[in-house]
């Protein structure tokens, strides 16, 4: 009887494993997005989107939530997602494990991204021409460990302003993980300084989530491009021939402001794989990618 | 000249542990950083007391989820573990035990994440291979501790199938059946941390509600939980099994494919270091610094973080034991105030130490502190509670002193050897969890591990989890050898 119990859990265990092993055929197309603000609204945010691209490409398109930056890059690697809004970083990663993979869009702001040098009030600090070194011995905290403009181009500021490792320079450096959440914690007092995306700055500015009096940014880093949009190459194979060609003229025609400010963007532009050449050089100089 | 006494080797044992604490406790980084901690813990307690289960999308489904990855991993680990507890006398069988237990099951699951991607196998696995390690163990110690006095009933010529399966298993059944449950227990917290790193169970929503700072949220997350955990007796009955298996199976998202090519790729080249996939004249140099950097940066500071930490916690276990047992002890306390220290313990024990520290974080900041408060916590109402239900087998002379006379002559000195027989038994564990919080920012090993895997450096993680087991395993044969010399011993129930 028990043996029986313990024979019937097996069987129901192992079959679905069996069908599970086959490859999904292109039924839906599926994109995914890094995580980097706000993660409660990220599936308000982009089943939106992914309704707009059901209707324009008349195609089943699905889009999968994730935790982090590197699971966004895992799944556009294995195929479980298709199409992926990475950042600078996370892009030219997921371009560099998939073959034939190419950037198609970007928004209007990234090809001059900028990151914000953020300091709690109490610090004194204020927005400054030069980068303030005044900031070495403060508490620091980046964005995700995988982002762009929350830890690349801010640490390869801070590694030109020291010479030293952010960890040299700082009494304490963390990860708060993304922008949104950066930006709370130094408005709170966790951290004294920290390093977030223009964007979602002046979005929680707007918003009113963001007391200029308690938090305020003292340095604004040169231009770098940063977001985009990348598909896969064998999109064409799996959904017909130009395919990937009509995603890209759907995300550059939308235009509802509605869906645009969930990026938040303008709009968006056409891009290509090129543009994020100063990033891949940056992230191999910081040893980032090998 | 009064001859001096010889101290006792408990307590040579436990005066070098006190000091090996506080060794580490002067280095160890404990600062509370935040400027205004009570702030947010106000903001928190409001939550608490105001869930709202309307909050969260599909609150329905992550509980089913978080429930499904349990019963099947568990399941499997049972089945798995069963047949290797039969052959544990084979020593490849042990070690290959100890080893895949020594690894957590959120390392587990980020290595079957680059496998599977958020395939249900990936929860499913992660639970089940540490799992399987950890019930192959207990249940050959139960076999082997069954009661042999059947065996000698046993006709001359009965078959070894038939002698095992009519006259051990019956014994050992019962014990089988109450470890299960308790795994299963452990199961769902499991199956609940894992939302962390991004499967779909309940701590998917968890960590998003915390870190946005939606308490009232979280409440309502927290609570579904310590439901499904008090009810378990109620709803886990055997003739139920197969009716919640066929439904676990079918309520995961199967659809989510994966290839075999992206697992043989995972295999045969993500993990290959890096210099020796790239190849190149400077091979074997370029993998010589390959290796000392991971070994002397990384490797090195994670592991003197990770012993730090567990050190403190191991020890700040100890000491919150001795107040937490007293709360649920008959000799120390009368009916209704037990019920308080039961509800307490439970509420406390049930609640993931990585959930715990991750609140702590929130609150304090970065440092060791929320760590070593969260592990302690943890483990300390665990033991408390076990030696509170011993304590109820200890009888007393009626003229027994009482309060704290009572606590300190007559009740300490009657648990105080089994107590540390249950603090050395959870050294290992306390230190595989102390290995993971590093992935929540302490500068422990798994941040490390964390570090690699959000570089998509596969190499590098596997190389510092082979660290991270080897520790355990170190740590693991440290404590038995110990053990073993002060004759400190756990019964079945304990473990």
């Amino acid at each position: 009887m028990k043996f029986r119990t313990l024979l019937t859990a097996a069987a129901v265990i192992a079959f679905p494993f069996v069908p599970a092993m086959q490859a999904n055929a292109a039924d839906k197309f599926v994109f995914t997005a890094i995580p980097d603000q706000d993660e409660s609204q990220l599936r308000k945010r982009f089943d939106k989107v992914a309704k707009y691209l059901s209707t324009t490409l008349s195609t089943k398109v699905e889009y999968v939530p994730v935790k982090s930056y590197s699971a966004a890059v895992t799944a556009f690697r294995n195929n479980q997602v298709q199409l992926a809004w990475f950042g600078g970083l996370s892009g030219v990663r997921a371009r560099g494990l998939v073959k034939g993979s190419k950037a198609i869009a970007q928004g209007k702001a990234d090809p001059n991204f900028e990151t914000y040098f953020i300091a709690n009030a109490s610090t004194g600090l204020t927005l400054s021409k030069e980068f303030p070194k005044e900031i070495a011995g403060k508490t620091f905290t980046f964005g995700s460990k995988g982002s762009t403009s929350g830890r690349l181009m801010p640490e390869f500021h801070i590694r030109k302003a020291f010479g030293k490792v952010p960890q040299q320079v700082f009494s304490r450096v963390g990860f708060s993980g993304n922008h949104s959440r950066t930006v709370a914690l130094v408005q709170s007092g966790a951290y004294e300084v920290g390093a977030t995306n223009f964007k979602v700055w002046k979005k929680g500015l707007k918003n009113g989530t963001i007391d200029p009096k308690k938090v305020r940014v003292i340095w604004k880093t040169p231009g770098y491009p940063d977001y985009n949009w990348s598909i896969r190459g064998d999109v064409d194979k799996a959904f017909g021939p130009g395919f990937a060609q009509k995603v890209q003229s759907a995300l550059i025609s939308m235009n509802d402001p509605d869906l645009l400010s969930s990026f938040p963007r303008a709009s968006f532009i056409p891009a290509q794989n090129s543009d994020y050449a100063p990033i891949k050089d940056t992230a191999k100089k910081l040893g980032l990618i090998d | 000249m009064i001859a001096r006494r010889e101290p006792s080797p408990l307590a040579r044992t436990t005066t070098g542990f006190l000091f090996v604490a506080i060794v580490c406790w002067i280095f160890a980084d404990i600062a509370i950083s935040t400027s205004d901690p009570w702030r947010e813990f106000g903001l928190l307690l409001k939550g608490i007391v105001t869930p709202d289960f309307y909050a969260t999308n599909s609150l329905g489904l992550a509980l089913a989820y978080t429930l499904a990855f349990a019963l099947l991993g568990v399941a499997l680990a049972n089945i798995f573990g069963f047949g290797l507890a039969l052959i544990f006398h084979s020593r490849t069988v042990r070690v290959g035990c100890a080893f895949i237990r020594s690894i957590h099951e959120l390392f587990w699951a980020l290595i079957f994440l680059q496998m599977f991607g958020l395939s249900p196998l990936t929860g499913v696995l992660a639970i089940a291979i540490p799992y399987a390690g950890i019930i192959a163990k207990v249940y050959a110690e139960i076999l082997e501790e069954a009661d042999q006095r059947p065996l000698s009933a046993v006709p001359v010529g009965a078959g070894r199938a038939s002698t095992f399966l009519f006259v051990r298993l019956p014994d050992a059944w019962a014990h089988f059946r109450n470890y299960s449950m308790y795994r299963l227990e452990c199961g769902l917290r499991s199956s609940a941390v894992l939302g962390f790193i991004g499967l779909p169970t309940l701590g998917f929503h968890l960590e998003t509600a915390f870190k946005e700072g939606y308490y009232s949220e979280v409440s309502a997350l927290l609570i579904m939980f310590y439901l499904v955990i008090a009810t378990m007796r109620i709803w886990m009955k055997k003739p139920l099994l197969p009716v919640y298996l066929i439904g676990a199976v079918i309520v995961l998202p199967w659809g989510v494919a994966f290839s075999l090519s992206n697992i043989i790729r995972f295999l045969t080249e993500d993990i290959i270091p890096y210099p020796l996939r790239a190849g190149g004249e400077n091979m074997m140099s370029a993998f010589g610094d390959w290796l000392s950097l991971l070994l002397l940066d990384q490797a090195l500071p994670g592991m003197v973080a990770t012993i730090q930490l567990t050190m403190i916690a191991l020890v700040a276990t100890g000491l919150l034991t001795l107040v937490f047992f007293p709360l649920i002890s008959p000799l120390l306390l009368g009916r209704a105030a037990r019920t308080g220290g039961h509800t307490f313990l439970v509420i406390v024990r049930s609640t993931p130490e990585y959930i715990l520290a991750f609140v702590l974080l929130n609150l304090w900041g970065p440092s060791m502190l929320p760590a070593i408060v969260a592990l302690s916590l943890h483990n300390a109402a665990i033991i408390g509670h076990l030696i509170g239900r011993y304590t109820e087998t200890i009888r007393l002379r009626i003229d027994a002193a009482k309060g704290a006379n009572r606590y300190f002559y007559e009740v300490l000195p009657r648990v105080y050897r089994p107590m540390l027989a249950l603090l050395f038994y959870r050294w290992e564990i306390i230190l595989r969890e102390t290995a993971i919080l590093g992935i929540l920012g302490i500068a422990t090993l798994g941040f490390y591990v964390d570090s690699a895997f959000a570089d998509l450096r596969f190499d590098r993680a596997l190389l510092l989890i082979l660290v991270t087991a080897m520790l355990n395993i170190c740590v693991d044969s440290i404590s038995r050898s110990i053990r073993s010399r002060l004759r400190l011993q756990t019964t079945l129930e304990q473990r």
